[in-house]
């Protein structure tokens, strides 16, 4: 009985434990520097995500929801056999073009983001062609090139702004107009939205109602301010499942990433399936730099050599995702959780690296599991071929 | 002409590093195991030969420094903690890649993560470093400006026996030595095995777990001398990067078609390359052009793409590189 249960939920279980080890290696290197402080900084990594009530919860979600998206799309790479490590390029092309449809084009009106978005989507799809492409056709290891794709969108990003969306003074990108920011979901926005269908004195008591509710457990309703690039991230999270998971483009995409030559043979059309995996992987990291950027909270494009850092963090979320998209989701807002108890943890006189090494550790052992994984299947296998034995 | 010389000798300062981390890369993949964790060996090892070297510079007396001598040995010493560093930090990927059979290209890119997290980390908690993560260092002292007899020769005397560092020799004897492993010794053609056929290798007697790790751990003891020799002669101080040079070497050493004298090609290739990026403002003939200097940074990594455009259709690999080992299978 115990076996089926472990079966079933083996892959949660690896990931699990590959998450624990990491954390468990943190913390022994946290305290080999500074054992005094240690033991409450690794809890302040734990708990900071709830310290600050539903400003907490609010900033979880903002450093998640980015990292969904690079996530998705290195995970969905991951299933067609594709190590998309070009994420952070693909990112930062799509935030330039979201940079500039939100500060140039501002005959939009109240679909600037959307649209700013969508365009941040294809650009990213465009960056992944290239690699795609050599990948299918002329066999170039998807690694290297995506890698100089990274770089080569830097300097590009680099150049493009300094032409056209500069700040000089911050040396960063301009701000987009209001219409570009992505909007948020906050109880103001809700109880403005609800007056309009039930009347503003029914809504005002609601708001009453919802405040006090919260006040309760202490929290401030006020303060959850959640982007609307998060419920699109769940939307997106659907989507990609769906396609995996329903679709014969989904099943032909697997078949490509488990057994190239196998999928030839069965009549799937391999290199143009590498081609629309690496487009689609594209798309969704090109709609992570969209919606990072289209803030109001001062983020811009800074002009330094540095490669974005959400493309390549979307790697562990989707290795500890097990590259499913629900998983990813979890994984991503887990990420982003612990991220958050590291800014925590500063308090405490630790460096925030501590947090990289933590998630580096995770991947690290991630990738070790795949032996406890096999263990498992191993023992299950034994123990059913002698219950039939002994039949 | 002396533009010419100029950019000979800056090519030698990008491509010897280039040329040791691809040789390293070269023992894994030939052995069966990818390693595209050479950026973060290069890094570890960058690190921690640098600190050595920054170490022993405020701890002796400037006096002590004044004959040629002890600055290299200096220099050496450092190169020998970055090997030994980097040889260290690659057994995780080895023990994760060849006993625990994991995917070769997640433990690469996790060790990718961990050596800039851990540089930064540790050098930010060092009183040191002044709790920051720029390890600086005096590198104008390692630089030869002549050799005395040889750097009076014509041609040769001006790229390689004026503004020189040691390391370029020692990069040069590194290929030298590798060749020689790889293709003259019985241990190479043991190591070529392992990353064709390893069941055969194994079925010949050939231990392919031992083989494997010293493939890997080869590789991280020249990442390691390749990450510290880039820093030490191209820059003033350590700062938790080296640029995408990990991944340089890779595509150097599939450019290189996996053989030594091939990857000396491709990384004075991409040296070249480099060295336009970055000396361009002092190249009077680019300058003219007014070509924004984010396209010449761009360069080497378009030139690299366009390479491998051209020569991956016909790639040929180590057969077995990045398969995962199982002894039973056929």
């Amino acid at each position: 009985m115990m076996r089926n249960f472990l079966n079933r939920y083996i892959n949660f279980f690896s990931s699990l434990l590959a998450i624990i080890a990491g954390l468990l290696f943190g913390l022994i290197i946290m305290i080999i520097t500074n054992p005094q402080d240690a033991s409450s900084a690794f809890f302040t990594i734990l708990s900071g995500g709830f310290e600050d009530g539903f400003t907490s919860i609010s900033r979880t979600i903002l450093y998640a929801t980015p990292i969904i998206f690079t996530g998705l799309s290195v995970g969905f790479a991951f299933k067609t056999g594709l190590f998309n490590i070009g994420a952070s390029g693909q990112v930062m092309i799509g935030a330039f073009v979201a940079i500039y449809i939100g500060v140039k084009w501002s005959f939009l009106g109240p679909i600037h983001w959307v649209i700013a978005l969508i365009f941040a989507g294809l650009a990213g799809a465009l960056w992944a062609l290239l690699p795609g492409l050599l990948k299918a056709y002329r066999n170039v290891h998807e690694v290297v090139s995506t890698i100089m794709m990274n770089y080569i969108g830097l300097y590009l990003v680099m150049l493009l702004v300094k032409r056209t969306v500069f700040n000089q003074e911050k040396n960063e990108s301009m701000y987009v107009l209001k219409n570009a920011v992505i909007p948020s979901f906050t109880l103001e926005r809700l109880i403005n939205g609800l007056s309009k269908i039930v009347g503003s004195r029914f809504a005002q008591s609601i708001e009453k109602f919802i405040v006090g509710l919260f006040k309760l457990i202490n929290l401030d309703a006020y303060d959850l301010i959640i982007n609307y690039g998060f419920f699109i991230s769940i939307l997106v999270v659907i989507i990609i499942y769906i396609i995996l998971q329903k679709t014969t483009f989904g099943y032909e995409l697997k078949a490509v990433g488990f057994n190239k030559d196998a999928s030839k043979y069965a009549g799937v059309n391999e290199k143009r399936s590498i081609v629309l995996s690496m487009l689609i992987a594209g798309g969704l990291s090109g709609l992570a730099g969209g919606i990072i950027y289209l803030n109001d909270i001062g983020r811009s494009i800074e002009v330094v050599d540095v490669l974005n850092p959400e493309g390549f963090i979307g790697i562990p979320v989707a290795l500890i995702g097990l590259s499913h998209p629900i998983g990813i989701l979890f994984a991503g807002i887990f990420m982003g959780y612990i991220t958050l108890g590291g800014f925590y943890m500063q308090i405490h006189d630790f460096a925030p690296e501590i947090i990289d090494i933590i998630i580096s550790s995770i991947i690290y052992f991630s990738a070790l599991v795949i032996i406890f994984k096999e263990f498992i299947n191993r023992m299950s296998k034994r123990r059913m071929s002698r219950g039939e034995r002994n039949d | 002409m002396t533009d010419f010389y100029f950019i000979l000798q800056q090519m030698l300062y990008f491509s010897v590093p280039l040329l040791i981390v691809a040789l390293g890369g070269m023992f894994s993949e030939r052995s069966g195991v990818v390693n595209i964790a050479l950026e973060g060996i290069m890094l570890f090892g960058a690190f921690f030969g640098i600190l050595f070297v920054d170490f022993l510079q405020s701890k002796i007396s400037l006096e002590a420094f004044n004959s040629i001598t002890s600055q290299q040995l200096v220099l050496l010493s450092g190169l020998i903690v970055a090997g030994i560093s980097g040889a260290l930090f690659s057994l995780f990927h080895a023990y994760a890649s060849v006993n625990m059979k994991a995917d070769q290209v997640i433990s690469g890119t996790a060790l990718n993560m961990f050596a800039p997290a851990v540089a930064i980390y540790l050098a930010r908690s060092m009183a040191f470093t002044n709790y920051t993560q720029q390890v600086g260092f005096t590198g104008t002292l390692f630089l030869i400006r002549k050799v005395p007899l040889l750097g009076d020769i014509p041609f040769i005397g001006d790229i390689l026996f004026k503004q020189v560092y040691i390391t370029t020799y020692i990069g040069f004897l590194i290929l030298a030595i590798s060749y020689v492993i790889v293709y003259k010794t019985r241990f190479g053609l043991r190591l070529r095995s392992c990353g064709e056929h390893p069941q055969a290798a194994d079925a010949a007697g050939i231990n392919v777990y031992k083989t494997r790790y010293f493939g890997v751990s080869i590789s991280g003891l020249l990442a390691g001398i390749g990450g510290y020799i880039f820093i030490v002669t191209t820059s003033t101080e350590f700062n938790a990067t080296v640029a995408g040079y990990g991944f340089l070497a890779l595509a150097v050493l599939i450019f290189g078609q996996w053989k030594p004298m091939r990857i000396l090609q491709a990384a004075l290739f991409f040296g070249f390359m480099k060295t336009i990026a970055s000396a361009h403002s002092g190249i009077t003939a680019l300058n003219i052009l007014k070509i924004p200097s984010e396209v010449y940074k761009m360069i080497p990594f378009l030139a690299t793409l366009l390479v491998l455009a051209i020569t991956s259709v016909n790639s040929q690999g180590p057969k077995a590189a990045g398969q995962v080992y199982e002894a039973g299978k056929r």
